[in-house]
């Protein structure tokens, strides 16, 4: 029972776990438990399990290699169902109660694995191998490759359905934003959040602390973790600070943005009711002091993934922040003084140590010390040449200075190639970084404006620096944000030696890997140099080195340096590593957050909505607004038969519809005539008071921006309608037209298409409605009230409304409009009052088909890719006057007759439908490009004919009256003869609307 | 990436909508190879450029934004209006 006790691998003492509570938790069929404070990787650990994962492309066994967000191999999917997440690096999970977890590539299981087959093929995968070998037929991809591919790789599984957490973006603002908090970041933001700046300290570790957690360095005289806690406290009492643990600073935008992901929930089972499981951060930072710290490189040598070969760093990490031996008997292997810790903190935890190899000639005495105080040999001028073992590590092979070898018997390898600042947020507004032979890393270049580097991230690797820079540059943001600070003291720490020598790579043979997660091999480095693609973006490509979600934050480096060596160029001449957004993985939940599903934008609702849901009508999306489609009756089966009835309804009786979504915009002001006269092809300055008249505005490309009316309400006051699509556009655009071009006119543009309730009454009997709705005293007579009049009156008892006599069914027809919050009573009003005439509410179908039985233009052939003569409107434009548009307008190739202008057409057999988007053949000649002659744009069944009729762009346009072609739809396998008509299929003659 | 609103203070980049560079309309009866210019032909330079911006989500003015097309700052803002 040992491993309900936290692991058998568990430290007796020591560690920033809660032993006194339990956690327990499965991964794969394993049943576990591990402390609060515990890592997935770490509880593992803790319990003896070294193998955790198979690889991408040869399956082989791996084990965890970091203590951090680098992780590239222990990755595992994570929680069951819906929540499942797949490629979670096991090294930042944090256990809780319950959790499950699963090994990734492998089948059927983790130890017993198929895939690893793939490793006695190896030689036949070579780098380039997708490349070389799905390079052709592109067909192939799709069917073949991808999903041989994607199965082979099996990079875990998403869950199969939508994920059922909230997930938040939200926006913050602050003087200074420090990005990491280890000892720079605390005291980067103690100086900061002492002076009174808005501070906000975000972390991607649940504890704030940094390498102080994982370290048994003394700070102030208690240990780095209660340094840690103390200051973190302090913070956390400052109003004016706000601590984000498990936030992760992502990407760097311009003007001082940064993206952050908080991990809010993701450490609980479940998300506790109203909490996101994530946040999306939007930081608007004046300053940010970035102290991201640095992360260890491995080295690469033969067996280096195998399980049991760890960054040395998080050997310590293991043994000093969660108390466990990662192992019995360890090598520690490196060319860095940190080599001095990693065997001292492994015999102070009670790992025996093999020996110490130390690839440097001459390590520092205090190397030599800390392993005679292990009682390991320290082998100076040695390197590793392979590590042994399959599924668990057995020993490692010793390459001593004097040339001879030695078998060391091991199950961890303490690994340390040296570390790489972690810049990669330095460079994301393309700021190239710099080689520094001194440190051998790369250091950040020219920072985005307003960020300073500190600490390990600008390759200060001694405790006591990293304090002291952290405290003068978080007084220096909050100085040049605007507070006045002092220094913070600064407590006593040590100053770790840092010695160092390059160390990338043992040359001898077997499968030394340089990427991990991708299975990119120093065989594949060397193949792809020989093929050419040896610079490094090359060589990135060819290989996927640094391709995978880790982004090759460990193997980077080695990679580069194998390849400057193999080109025989100087270290010095590496190009910089381009880092781009995300830092680390970002769900796309977080991206999202609320805006999915029915929330992706807000729905507007008509103001007749209630009465319409009362009515039972069956809504539409249209644009962001959801109306009314039809409203069907009992014993209606389908919605055709919805849509007979209520066309028939209008043109014999009367109908009503609610057309509120329609653009409505007031154009005011002494210009207003003359700055129509520039937007529009209407002649403002003659038009009438309390006339309407049709609208076309063009863009400046000479085609048709929108359609809609112009009402003259006053001298100085126009009430303009645009399609319900394009109003906002249509708004923008005349907004800029006043602002941009003529500042000068006198003229105010308002949007009040929500301020305004409007409902189409049409049919005969449409007059003894109105007559009924309007305040007594309004003349609706034909001579008073003529088509085309408008007038603002009274109605439904005395409330403000405005009357329209236009039709966009033919009928005769007015539109009333009622303030908003008066729409729902009007409409309801209006079915009362019309009663007696057989007033049938009518949706979208039903006007969209009775606008195709008279020909007017909408969205499908308002396209904007159509001219006002395309149209049947070449009357309309203007000879004088300088309207937009006018002159590209005149293109030849806009006015030649040739050009496919609006018809009308029916089937010849009158039986047949109609599709749109069918294109137009004379007979005989194949469905070819070449013999294309336009195209069906609507179509429609007339309920009022009996039959299909359509509405398309044809060549020659109205000349083809009479003609038969063919409307061939390949798409849908339709091909119908059809005769071409004008576009107007009812009343042409406009008799029914003006009557 | 922020723009500094004349009326409303610098603001996030989503609440502004763009919609190109700031080039001088034709005068009225202008030849058709100017209108073809003004419409299709860009000079998109490496540097400073003067764009529209609207700040579409905030008070709606137009905008002239001076936007340096290597950095991405944002030089100057003023309103389309104040010539
Ligand atoms: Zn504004």
């Amino acid at each position: 029972m040992s491993a309900l006790r936290g692991g058998p691998h568990r430290l007796a003492a020591g560690g920033l776990i809660e032993r006194e509570s339990r956690i327990s938790f499965r991964f794969d069929r394993g049943h576990f438990a591990g402390h609060p404070g515990d890592t997935l990787a770490s509880a593992l650990l803790a319990n003896g399990v070294r193998l955790v994962g198979r690889s991408f492309k040869y399956h082989r066994p791996r084990g965890v290699l970091s203590a951090g967000a680098e992780e590239p191999n222990a990755l595992v999917e994570l929680r069951a169902g819906d929540r499942r997440e797949p490629n979670t690096r096991a090294t930042v999970v944090e256990i809780f109660e319950g959790l499950e977890a699963r090994s990734q590539n492998r089948f059927p299981s983790l130890r017993f694995d198929l895939g690893a087959i793939n490793g006695l093929l190896g030689p036949f995968i070579p780098a380039g191998f997708y490349y070389k070998t799905f390079m052709w037929p592109a067909a192939f991809w799709e069917r073949l490759y991808e999903p041989l591919i994607r199965r082979a790789a099996g990079l875990g599984r998403a869950a199969p359905d939508a994920d059922p957490d909230a997930y938040e973006r939200c926006f913050l603002f602050c003087d200074v934003l420090v990005i990491g908090a280890g000892p720079a970041g605390l005291m980067a933001a103690l100086a900061a959040g002492r002076a009174g700046a808005r501070v906000v300290l975000a972390d991607e570790d649940f504890r704030l602390g940094g390498r102080l957690l994982a370290e048994r360095a003394e700070i102030g005289g208690r240990s780095g973790p209660a340094w840690a806690e103390e200051v973190a406290g302090e913070l956390a009492s400052l109003a004016n600070v706000r601590l984000l643990p498990r936030t992760t600073v992502f990407g760097v935008y311009d003007g001082g943005t940064y993206a952050a992901v908080e991990r809010v929930a993701d450490h609980l089972p479940v998300p506790p009711p109203f909490t996101p499981r994530q946040r999306l951060w939007r930081i608007v930072a004046k300053r940010t002091v970035l102290a991201a710290g640095a992360i260890e490189r491995g080295v690469v040598f033969p067996g280096n993934d195998r399980p049991g070969v760890m960054l040395a760093g998080a050997v310590r990490a293991y043994l000093n922040r969660f108390a466990v031996a990662p192992g019995a008997r360890a090598v520690v292997f490196s060319a860095n003084d940190d080599a001095a810790r990693t065997a001292a903190d492994l015999a102070a935890c009670g790992v025996a140590v093999a020996a110490v190899v130390d690839a440097r000639p001459e390590p520092p005495p205090a190397v030599a010390a800390a392993a005679a105080a292990a009682g390991a040999p320290l082998l100076a001028g040695a390197v590793l040449t392979r590590a042994h073992g399959g599924a668990r590590l057995t020993g490692a092979s010793v390459r001593r200075a004097d040339g001879g070898s030695d078998f060391l018997g091991c199950d961890l390898i303490a690994v340390s190639g040296g570390w790489s600042p972690t810049i990669h947020l330095t460079s994301h507004l393309g700021a190239r970084p710099h080689w520094d032979e001194a440190r051998l890393a790369f250091l950040a270049g020219e920072p985005p404006p307003g960020m300073a580097v500190v600490g390990a991230a600008a390759g200060r690797m001694e405790t006591d620096a990293c304090l002291a820079q952290g405290a003068a540059a978080g007084l220096a943001a909050a100085a040049a944000a605007g507070f006045a600070g002092v220094l913070p003291e600064l407590p006593d720490a040590p100053h770790e030696s840092a010695g160092r020598a390059p160390l990338w790579r043992v040359k001898a043979p077997g499968k030394a890997f340089v990427d991990f997660q991708n299975d990119v091999t120093e065989k594949d480095l060397a193949l792809a140099n020989r093929e050419g693609y040896g610079a490094a973006e090359h060589a990135k490509r060819y290989t996927t080195l640094g391709m995978a979600t880790d982004q090759g934050k460990t193997g980077n480096l080695n990679g580069r340096a194998i390849l400057a060596e193999l080109r025989g160029e100087p270290l010095a001449a590496l190009a910089p590593t381009t880092f781009r957004p995300p830092y680390t993985p970002v769900s796309f939940g977080a991206l999202a957050g609320r805006a999915r599903g029915p929330a992706y934008r807000p729905l507007r609702l008509t103001p007749s909505h209630a009465w319409a849901t009362e009515w039972k009508a069956v809504f539409v999306e249209s644009g962001p607004w959801l109306r009314a489609a039809y409203f069907p009756e009992a014993g209606e089966h389908d919605w055709q038969a919805s849509v007979t009835r209520e066309v028939h309804g209008v043109r014999r009786a009367v109908g009503l519809c609610d057309v509120s979504t329609l653009g409505k915009i007031d154009v005011q002001g002494a210009d207003a005539a003359s700055f129509l006269e520039r937007v529009c092809l209407n002649r403002c300055s003659r038009q009438p008071l309390g006339r309407v008249r049709y609208l076309l505005m063009l863009r400046e490309d000479g085609f048709v921006l929108d359609d809609g009316t112009a009402t003259r309400l006053g001298p100085e006051h126009f009430l303009l309608t645009a399609s319900t699509a394009h109003v906002a556009h249509v708004v923008s655009h005349l907004e800029w037209c006043r602002e941009a071009l003529w500042p000068e006119l006198d003229v105010a543009i308002t949007d009040v298409t929500e301020d305004w309730a409007q409902f189409a009454v049409a049919g005969p009997r449409a007059r003894e409605v109105m007559a009924r709705a309007v305040d007594p005293g309004f003349d609706l007579s034909n001579d008073a009230f003529p088509a085309q009049a408008a007038a603002e009156v009274r109605a439904f008892g005395g409330i403000p409304a405005r009357l329209f006599r236009i039709s966009f069914s033919g009928e005769l027809g007015y539109e009333i409009a009622v303030p908003a919050g008066f729409g729902d009573a009007a409409v309801r009003a209006l079915m009362i009052l019309g009663a007696a005439q057989g007033i049938v509410p009518y949706g979208l179908e039903a006007m969209g088909t009775m606008r195709i039985e008279k020909g007017f233009p909408a969205g499908p052939e308002i396209n904007g890719q159509t001219t006002a003569r395309d149209l049947g409107f070449a009357k309309m434009m203007p000879k004088e006057g300088a309207y937009l548009g006018r002159a590209m307008a005149a293109r030849p190739a806009l006015v030649d007759p040739e050009r496919p202008a609006l018809v009308g057409l029916r089937p010849r057999d009158r039986s047949r439908r109609l599709a749109a988007g069918a294109h137009f053949l004379v007979p005989g000649a194949g469905a070819s490009l070449a013999n294309d002659l336009g195209f069906v744009s609507s179509a429609t069944f007339s309920p009022t004919l009996g039959h299909a009729i359509g509405l398309g762009f044809l060549q020659g346009g109205l000349a083809h009256v009479g003609k038969t072609m063919r409307a061939a739809d390949p798409l849908r396998g339709s091909e119908i003869e059809v005769e071409i008509c004008p576009p107007c299929f009812v009343d042409p003659a406009g008799e029914r609307a003006h009557g | 990436m922020r723009i500094d609103c004349p009326h409303c203070g610098p603001r996030d980049r989503r609440e502004f909508s763009y919609r190109g560079a700031v080039l001088p309309l034709p005068e009225p009866g202008a030849a058709d190879e100017a209108w073809f210019a003004h419409v299709y032909l860009r000079d998109n330079p490496a540097g400073p450029i003067e764009e529209y911006w609207q700040h579409e989500g905030g008070c709606r003015a137009w905008l002239v934004a001076t936007r340096d097309t290597i950095s991405h700052r944002i030089h100057a803002v003023r309103a389309a209006a104040a010539r």
